[in-house]
């Protein structure tokens, strides 16, 4: 078992045709993920990594022609917000949309829009999602995690590698690792992946990656507090950040006072969560 | 991207919404001209991208054009929150009868655009906020529908607005939203809205806040941004497409990812060093971005030693590995450098790194002790 992915997940890929569709495509197929189909308009008809996957003008196409039940989007901000609505209107019930920089008020209709529909979305702005020795999806290096009963989730890209890591490096693996991205309004979200990982058998403790910037770590502490049963570490990246200044990702801005990582420790410690100082003394705690 | 009060209120204007017909002005002079075109008495607003400009001394009034031009001539020589005043605006004064906050802005947890109102504008709307927050209305709207004009009443009914405005009110609301949208902002602020003692509605203060991501599509405001007012190596790191932000410490620091980049200076902080930077070059970064980033790092004096900590997913260590031996060549730095190279073609970066005397550390906790100590030898 593990969440939102595994070995019959059927993976389409939106922008397959692109610098970077292409190279992860090749990781993911090459990590054992069933990639059926890849879209690019006007490339139709195609048949890309040595005539594995064929290439499809729609997404409405491509699921008709190979039953694809999710997607994942390496396609530029400007045209990711179409790419969105595209899968989602061709019934694909999981979208993880890489792209980072799509404008803000693009992914509040995108939300609005798949909320109605009842799609869920992973990302933008995220790394995609890891179920060690089954299937990855999204541009996770499968090299750094090995299968075990550890869920992850997190709002960084390189800053869960390196927890995957240090929890290889202790020989312990996780059930899946979500990337959830760092914008400020995005798909799914911290309490989504808690309450799958507090349903999923094969997950027996939770690590929680958070950072600056809005509140959702602190509903979270909520959540943690009354729904789960399993234990939750966690870390929180950005405790020396300034006010007001934007730390790379959109979403990670300490604005009009709130959004500390000081506030999110105290409130996840309230909920009985052990908060790491930094990312590599997680395996420890976890013990 | 922040947009300066004059520039805010030329665009609300654009979308119907009333305000001064005043001017900008770089220099006394000017302000002076624009004092006597106006006519009567004006108001000298410096024009900086700070909050707290009136409380500052930023915000003064001049009964004629001669006043205006001592006045302007005091406020361009000011620095506000350490950011030098370079232009004034001059705007007529305005005879207020009441002050009105009205914005609007993401509401990230609702994930919609969210309008606030208070009857209770003015200067202390942040102390309301805090102290009173009831008296700020809320009403959030449908990205997918618009506002809507029962949401504009419903607006004007929280805040008390006199029946007689509603119209003028609506079509304020209507303007603002539109602009918001239309510019991709994430905030458009007027504060204060200010009922007249002529019995009309005006927009005497306008703040915007753009969203960087979104200016792909906006050219024109793009080139609004006042490059004066931030610092120079952020300007430069905008260029090679770094997110760069200066600090005041002494380990500069070059990191791979937004999360991990804090990271690195919160584990240098936790082992007693201060950070001078926090820099993440990117996902695929090569070595002309490399190089850019370690002579933007070294452009800043306090910086006693530099960290590179690097976990290679998309990103490939050699790559990053070549980068830093571009540099090295042509920055020449003196100054102690720690390297941390984790993930793909991490070994072959290393093998590249041999030979240029770097200090090499294999965890994040041992990275950051070292860079610690090389900084305080």
């Amino acid at each position: 078992m593990s969440i939102l992915i595994d070995k019959n997940t059927r993976l389409l890929v939106q922008g397959i045709t692109g610098h970077e569709g292409l190279f992860h495509s090749q990781q993911m197929l090459a990590y054992g993920t069933k990639v059926v189909a890849g879209v690019t308009p006007g490339k139709g008809g195609d048949w890309v990594l040595d005539g594995k996957v064929p290439v499809f003008d729609s997404c409405k196409a491509a699921v008709e022609a190979t039953g694809a039940n999710a997607s994942v989007i390496f396609v530029s901000a400007r045209f990711a917000p179409d790419a969105i609505f595209e899968a989602a209107d061709a019934g694909i019930p999981f979208i993880v949309c890489i792209t980072e920089g799509i404008p803000v008020q693009d992914m509040m209709r995108v939300r609005e829009y798949l909320d109605q529909k009842g799609t869920r979305l992973l990302g933008p702005n995220c790394p995609g999602l890891l179920t060690p020795g089954e299937a990855k999806v999204g541009i996770i290096p499968g090299n750094i995690a090995i299968p075990g009963n550890v869920g992850c989730i997190s709002r960084s890209g390189t800053l869960t590698y390196e927890v995957l890591y240090a929890l290889m490096q202790e020989g312990m693996g996780a059930s899946t690792c979500v990337g959830i991205g760092g914008d400020p309004i995005n798909g799914t979200n911290f309490i989504d992946c808690l309450r799958m990982f507090e349903d999923d058998p094969k997950t027996e403790k939770v690590v929680m990656i958070g950072e600056i910037g809005g509140t959702d770590e602190e509903k979270a502490a909520q959540f943690i507090a009354r729904n789960m049963t399993k234990p939750v570490v966690s870390f929180i990246a950005g405790q020396t950040a300034p006010p007001g200044k934007r730390m790379g990702h959109a979403g990670a801005i300490i604005e009009g006072g709130s959004g500390t990582a000081a506030d999110k420790i105290k409130a996840l410690e309230a909920a009985g969560v052990k908060v790491a100082k930094h990312p590599e003394e997680i395996p420890s705690l976890l013990k | 991207m922040k947009l300066h009060e004059y520039q805010s209120k030329q665009i609300f204007g654009k979308y119907g919404v009333p305000v001064p017909k005043g001017h900008v002005a770089a220099t006394a002079m000017e302000a002076r001209q624009i004092a006597e075109e106006l006519g009567g008495r004006v108001v000298v607003k410096s024009q900086v991208l700070v909050g707290g400009r009136g409380k500052a001394g930023g915000i003064r009034l001049a009964k004629n054009p001669k006043e205006a031009e001592e006045v302007a001539a005091a406020i361009l020589g000011m620095e506000i929150k350490g950011l030098p005043v370079r232009k004034v605006l001059v705007d007529p004064a305005a005879n207020i009868e009441q002050e009105i906050y009205l914005g609007i802005t993401n509401d990230r947890a609702a994930r919609r655009p969210v309008f606030m109102a208070s009857a209770a504008g003015g200067v202390d709307i942040e102390e309301v906020a805090r102290t009173s927050p009831e008296k700020i209305i809320k009403v959030h709207i449908d990205p997918l529908l618009g506002l809507r004009d029962y949401q504009a009443r419903d607006i004007a009914l929280g805040i008390d607005l006199p029946k007689e405005h509603w119209k003028q009110f609506g079509e304020i609301c209507h303007g603002l939203y539109r602009a918001y949208m239309d510019c991709d902002a994430t905030l458009a602020e007027i504060n204060p809205l200010v009922i007249l003692k002529e019995n009309t509605l005006m927009a005497l203060d306008g703040k915007m806040l753009l969203d960087d991501n979104a200016l792909f599509r906006h050219p024109d405001l793009a080139e609004m941004r006042d490059v004066d007012e931030e610092a120079a190596a952020e300007t430069e790191a905008r260029k090679y497409d770094l997110s760069f932000i200066k600090l005041d410490g002494s380990i500069g620091c070059m990191v791979n990812g937004a999360g991990l980049a804090m990271t690195t200076m919160d584990i240098v902080k936790l082992f007693g060093g201060d950070p001078a930077n926090f820099l993440d070059i990117g996902g695929g970064a090569g070595a002309e971005k490399v190089a850019a980033a370690m002579r933007i790092i070294l452009s800043d004096k306090n910086v006693k030693a530099i960290l590179f900590n690097i976990f290679g997913g998309i990103t490939r260590c050699d790559e990053v590995a070549k980068g830093i031996l571009v540099a090295l060549k042509e920055v020449k730095p003196t100054i102690p450098m720690v390297v941390r190279l984790v993930g793909t073609n991490a070994e072959e970066g290393r093998k590249l790194l041999a030979d240029a005397k770097m200090i090499t550390a294999e965890t994040l906790a041992d990275a950051a002790k070292k860079a610690v100590a090389a900084a305080n030898a």
